[in-house]
């Protein structure tokens, strides 16, 4: 069904009786050409465009528990391609322009809201540091805007400007940037997907990828063994669990991270806006709710729940920029598991193993990545060739020396 | 979440910070795959989801490096020993 704006007015003159389900819950079929593991944000953005971009319809998403119930309906859903590395720009503006197209192309309304990404700066040398990451930012043809504290006073007037110890001296804008709503977005490919021929099998849990020879044969899962010449892990936490059964061992620990939504309040944070001392970003949602974060709970996990450190960081560098929040309730809190790479950035490669490949290490920025994460595995998947924009999120980089490290912390994944 | 510091007892987690996988050996730089080995040593981790060994420092409290057992799926925290013999060794 083509969702338009006379669908919306003839169903509710039929009183909304008359749509249909989206996608449709298939039996496994013994063999596929391709089986992907893992049905977050990337691994039905992958299947989506081998459909669409490479016309392969015989293919399958395994999840083992429902659609978007991983960290593609958990995180604080932030779309920006401010990085400053030369790996990762062209990666994450590929993401940016597809985002921007992605509604149209999925006939889905993921709410895109490009309201505008504030990085706040708060010393001279900050200051230096962002006006740098700008500079790298603009010679890949991104647009990002330096402003000053007058300039981000007009924006968000409401922040504690003054505040002692890190007094607001400007901010980094880049107005493309914005939110999405994470959960229509996995919806949206998972029903592009579908609608193209693809099994989406949900409480299906891949056990062990069965391996012959150096090559991949298929997947034995909890529905019995699945048959497939090539097999894409996509399964973000998890990841490491489920490629030790082939023998990988990666550059990768799974970390929680927390993020919290308070209750409803008229509109007032028109942008995302991140505080530069610290770890904490805040947009507010079109219900009202305001929707924050800040740095994950610094040992390894596999609970999707934090501990009560991580809450009162998170709300004491909430109260260090917007003191005026201070009453607002918070409503609920959560966690997700975060597959942190050892540079802080992603791979998107072969294996080693031949017909296998890997998707992971998205670490705090994987939703911002979804559609290009899904479009350059495809490409890998469907060509045995990384995506050009792809070229450096190789997994011998760490062997290689070429890492891709952002914060410049190190091999310390809990930094990144 | 609680962590038992063998010198100064139960404590607040947040007194510690968490540094990853314990036991990892530093490897022979003389040996031919040393570099192989390196790379491992640095970038390669475990990252079990279960038991696990892992090193933790006493940042705000006696400032000693502890080995730690804790699950990693459950967050429940079994069992704690100073990671250098010596401390341990100095402590009795
Ligand atoms: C609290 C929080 C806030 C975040 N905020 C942001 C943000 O603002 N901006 C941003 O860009 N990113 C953010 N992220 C990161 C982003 O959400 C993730 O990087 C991204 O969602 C990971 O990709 P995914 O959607 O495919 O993962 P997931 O949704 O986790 O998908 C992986 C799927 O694989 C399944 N799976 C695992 N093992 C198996 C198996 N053996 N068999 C079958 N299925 C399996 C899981 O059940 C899961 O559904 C945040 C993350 C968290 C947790
Ligand atoms: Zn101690």
């Amino acid at each position: 069904m083509h969702y338009s704006v006379f669908s919306i007015i003839s169903q509710a003159f039929k009183g909304q009786k008359d749509w249909k389900p989206v996608w449709r819950y298939p039996e496994p079929k013994a063999e596929y050409d391709m089986l992907i593991i893992g049905g977050g944000g990337h691994g039905l953005a992958t299947a989506y465009y081998l459909a669409k971009n490479h016309g392969y319809t015989n293919i399958a998403v395994i999840e083992k528990n429902y659609l978007g119930s991983g960290s593609v309906g958990r995180n604080t859903t932030i779309v920006r391609s401010n990085y400053q590395e030369p790996g990762n720009i062209p990666f994450y503006e590929h993401s940016l322009k597809l985002w921007e197209g992605l509604e149209q192309d999925l006939n889905y309304n993921a709410m895109m809201s490009q309201r505008g990404v504030l990085n706040l700066y708060h010393s001279d040398g900050q200051r230096d540091d962002y006006a740098r990451r700008g500079n790298a930012m603009m010679m890949h043809g991104v647009r990002a805007d330096l402003l000053n504290r007058e300039q981000v006073r007009e924006v968000v007037p409401f922040l504690d400007f003054d505040n002692a110890r890190f007094p607001i001296h400007g901010g980094l804008m880049q107005w493309r940037g914005g939110t999405a709503r994470h959960d229509a977005v996995a919806w949206g490919f998972a029903r592009g997907a579908d609608s193209r021929g693809v099994d989406i099998l949900q409480n299906t849990e891949a056990k062990q990828i069965r391996v012959e020879n150096g090559k991949v044969v298929g997947v034995e899962t909890s529905r019995g063994f699945i048959k497939a010449k090539k097999v894409g892990i996509v399964a973000a936490g998890n990841t490491t669990r489920i490629a030790e059964t082939a023998g990988l061992r990666l550059p990768i620990e799974s970390y929680v991270l927390q993020a919290f939504v308070s209750e409803a309040i008229k509109p007032l944070i028109p942008c995302v806006v991140t505080f530069g001392a610290g770890h904490f970003y805040i947009s507010q949602s079109d219900k009202g709710g305001l929707v924050f974060g800040a740095s994950l709970d610094y040992y390894t996990s596999y609970a999707a729940r934090g501990n009560l450190p991580g809450v009162e960081d998170t709300i004491e560098e909430a109260m260090a920029i917007m003191p005026s929040i201070s009453r607002v309730k918070l409503l609920r809190h959560w966690g997700g598991i975060m597959d942190m790479s050892m540079d802080g950035s992603p791979i998107i490669d072969k294996t080693g193993i031949d017909g296998l490949y890997i998707d992971c290490g998205w670490c705090y920025g994987g939703f911002k990545a979804t559609p290009a994460s899904g479009y350059c595995m495809a490409h890998l998947m469907a060509t045995d060739e990384s995506h050009p924009v792809a070229t450096a999120l190789k997994l011998n980089r760490f062997e290689t020396g070429h890492v891709i490290d952002e914060a410049g912390t190190g091999a310390q994944p809990n930094l990144h | 979440m609680r962590i038992p510091c063998p010198f100064c007892g139960s404590r607040d987690s947040q007194e510690f910070s968490f540094l990853g996988q314990a036991g990892l050996k530093r490897p022979d730089p003389t040996a031919p795959d040393a570099q192989k080995q390196f790379h491992d040593y640095v970038h390669i981790r475990d990252n079990k989801a279960g038991v696990t060994k892992e090193l933790w420092l006493h940042a705000n409290g006696c400032r000693s490096w502890i080995i730690v057992e804790r699950n990693t799926l459950t967050h429940e925290v079994t069992g704690s020993e100073f990671a250098s013999p010596m401390t341990k060794e100095a402590a009795q």
